[in-house]
């Protein structure tokens, strides 16, 4: 400490490390009230059984509040890594919401067309045309048989998909 | 403190403890407006007095309004608009309050930038200025939510996914906007608290700024001519009131500002009670379902600049991918305005009439914004996408030559 200094400056500092030590801790508390609730969370998962799915014929399924594209590929539909095989049979299982900036795509024959800004997404769910930056999101999954819960876990299917 | 005898209950008592009469001449009787002036300087007072309408109306709509979304949607659409007595005029007011109030903060920016009254002194006045139009879009949107219809959710929805920064794919930070995974109900009550609370005491509390920034470098004039506001305010005192290039805030100014008040308020009426459709969009008569988007989506008309120059990049450039490049276009949009002050290389303060480069630079300026406006709200597809990208360019290379034009103008002048 300078010479200078004198009671007034360190009754000033020391209001000033409580100010900072307090506004830091309540930034955190009001950080974390905007946080997701744990009810929110918690309903977090959603089971679909492919076992009736029409090859070509897109169904949705609805997983945290966003819809789930899930469609069973016909023979003439190229293979991709980012199916989900289930012995034969491959699906396309993504969120359907346009990676652009969250519209859902509606299907047109042969792939998803987004209205709002025209992006466009084949029937593995590549972006093909348009402003989206990446394909559909794939949300995490684990199977079991027919069976696909969509939330936390995941199983191994997911975890190819994810690298392809 | 000097010992008061007189009562409080009495004009000198009252007086002697508020300083009433200096207040009065400090903020009103000898705050000096320039007589050259039209009818484009009465906007604020038309501003203030909106930005009232708003605040009164929405304290109606707000006691029966309910935050919840599975009531929203039928306290907005059944209880406001079907029981309430006179519930659809609190709400016709608000909607069309906030559609036009955006219209006169268009036409008082731009006749800010058209005489030059940002710079010199009065930069302060720009920039709380425009502080004002970045809060009142956010209490724009939030309040766009509330309804809850088809157009509330995915406004609520596209927007709060611009968070994501593109390529960044922060989906942690959109989802901590939102307070869920997707927009859900602790969106809908949060962005209420920050519709009918947080963002207009900010807006009140700017607006206070904003008049106090005006006090001291005075309103500018038609010619920008620099006055000697003390010199001027001796004549007006001394009885040379028609020599004086000044006159009093109050009464003589408000009083024309009252007139064009009486005016717009008749026009704003108009609009609320025959013509509420344009800020009524039908689509959002259908209650939010986040299973469907709607065909075609689009922002109020006074967004639609932005959000066209947010999506007028629609292919990727040089491996950036187009929604990265829309993204630092729009962001560069929303601040650009700011810095207008400090990218103006004329040291003169003129109107733009006396600045010929800057004359034209001003009037392609609104007929770009004209166009994106246009273009914004079509949908983006075959010419349309081509004549949004170059609407797009042109707004981008009018602030990126602004700095020469600026001075090319000084030169020509002989001030540089």
């Amino acid at each position: 400490m300078s010479n200078d200094t004198n009671r007034r400056d360190f009754l000033g500092m020391s209001f000033a490390a409580v100010a900072a030590v307090g506004g830091a801790a309540s930034l955190i508390g009001m950080k974390q009230a905007w946080d997701p609730l744990p009810s929110v969370l918690a309903a977090g998962s959603t089971v679909v059984d492919l076992k009736n799915a029409e090859p070509g014929k897109p169904s949705m399924a609805t997983w945290r509040g966003k819809p789930i594209f899930i469609l069973k590929k016909t023979a003439d539909m190229p293979k991709d890594g980012r199916d989900l095989v289930i012995g034969s049979d491959h699906f396309t299982l993504v969120i359907g919401l346009c990676t652009h900036l969250g519209c859902i795509p509606a299907w047109k024959k042969t792939k998803w067309k987004c209205a709002c800004h025209g992006g466009e997404f084949d029937s593995s769910g590549r972006n093909i045309f348009g402003p989206p930056p990446r394909p559909f999101d794939i949300p995490p999954f684990k199977v079991d048989g027919t069976v696909v819960t969509l939330g936390a876990e995941t199983g191994p299917e997911y975890a190819k998909m994810m690298k392809a | 403190m000097a010992k008061i005898n007189e009562s409080l209950f009495s004009a000198e008592g009252l007086d002697k403890r508020l300083n009433l009469t200096q207040f009065n001449k400090v903020m009103m009787t000898e705050y000096w407006i320039p007589k050259d002036i039209n009818f484009l300087w009465a906007m604020g007072v038309v501003l203030a007095s909106t930005f009232m309408i708003l605040i009164v109306s929405g304290i109606f709509l707000m006691m029966y309004y309910k935050p919840d979304t599975a009531l929203a949607f039928d306290s907005v659409n059944y209880t406001i608009m079907q029981e309430v007595g006179f519930g659809w005029l609190f709400r016709h007011m608000h909607g069309v309050a906030a559609s036009v109030v955006f219209l006169i903060i268009y036409i008082h920016m731009f006749t800010g930038l058209y005489y030059g009254s940002y710079k010199k002194g009065r930069e302060m006045i720009w920039i709380s200025g425009m502080l004002l139009f970045v809060t009142f879009s956010a209490a724009g949107f939030s309040g766009y939510m509330l309804p809850w219809g088809q157009m509330s959710y995915w406004a609520a929805a596209v927007i709060t996914n611009l968070f994501s920064g593109g390529s960044l794919h922060a989906d942690f930070l959109v989802e901590w906007i939102r307070g869920g995974y997707s927009v859900g109900d602790a969106t809908l009550t949060r962005f209420f608290m920050l519709h009918v609370f947080l963002m207009p005491i900010i807006i009140l509390g700017i607006i206070v700024l904003h008049f106090y920034t005006l006090r001291i470098p005075h309103v500018n004039n038609q010619e920008s001519d620099d006055i000697d506001f003390d010199a001027e305010a001796e004549k007006y005192l001394a009885g040379n009131k028609k020599e004086s290039k000044v006159i009093p805030f109050w009464p003589v100014f408000l009083s024309k500002d009252f007139a064009i008040l009486g005016a717009f308020l008749i026009f704003y009426f108009y609009l609320v009670f025959f013509n509420y459709e344009f800020a009524m969009d039908p689509v959002n008569f259908d209650p939010a379902d986040p299973m469907v988007t709607p065909a075609h989506i689009y922002p109020e008309w006074y967004f639609l600049w932005s959000y066209e120059v947010l999506r007028g990049f629609f292919f990727d450039i040089a491996g950036m991918s187009a929604m990265d490049i829309g993204l630092i276009a729009f962001a560069f949009a929303q601040v650009i305005f700011m810095i207008v002050p400090f990218i103006d290389r004329d040291p003169d303060i003129l109107p733009a009439f006396k600045r010929p480069r800057f004359n034209i630079w001003f009037w392609v300026l609104m007929f770009d914004l004209v166009v994106l406006s246009v273009y914004g709200k079509l949908p983006p597809t075959g010419m349309n996408a081509w004549i949004g990208f170059f609407a797009t360019l042109t707004f981008l290379g009018l602030f990126a030559i602004f700095p020469f034009i600026t001075k090319a103008d000084a030169k020509a002048r002989g001030a540089l």
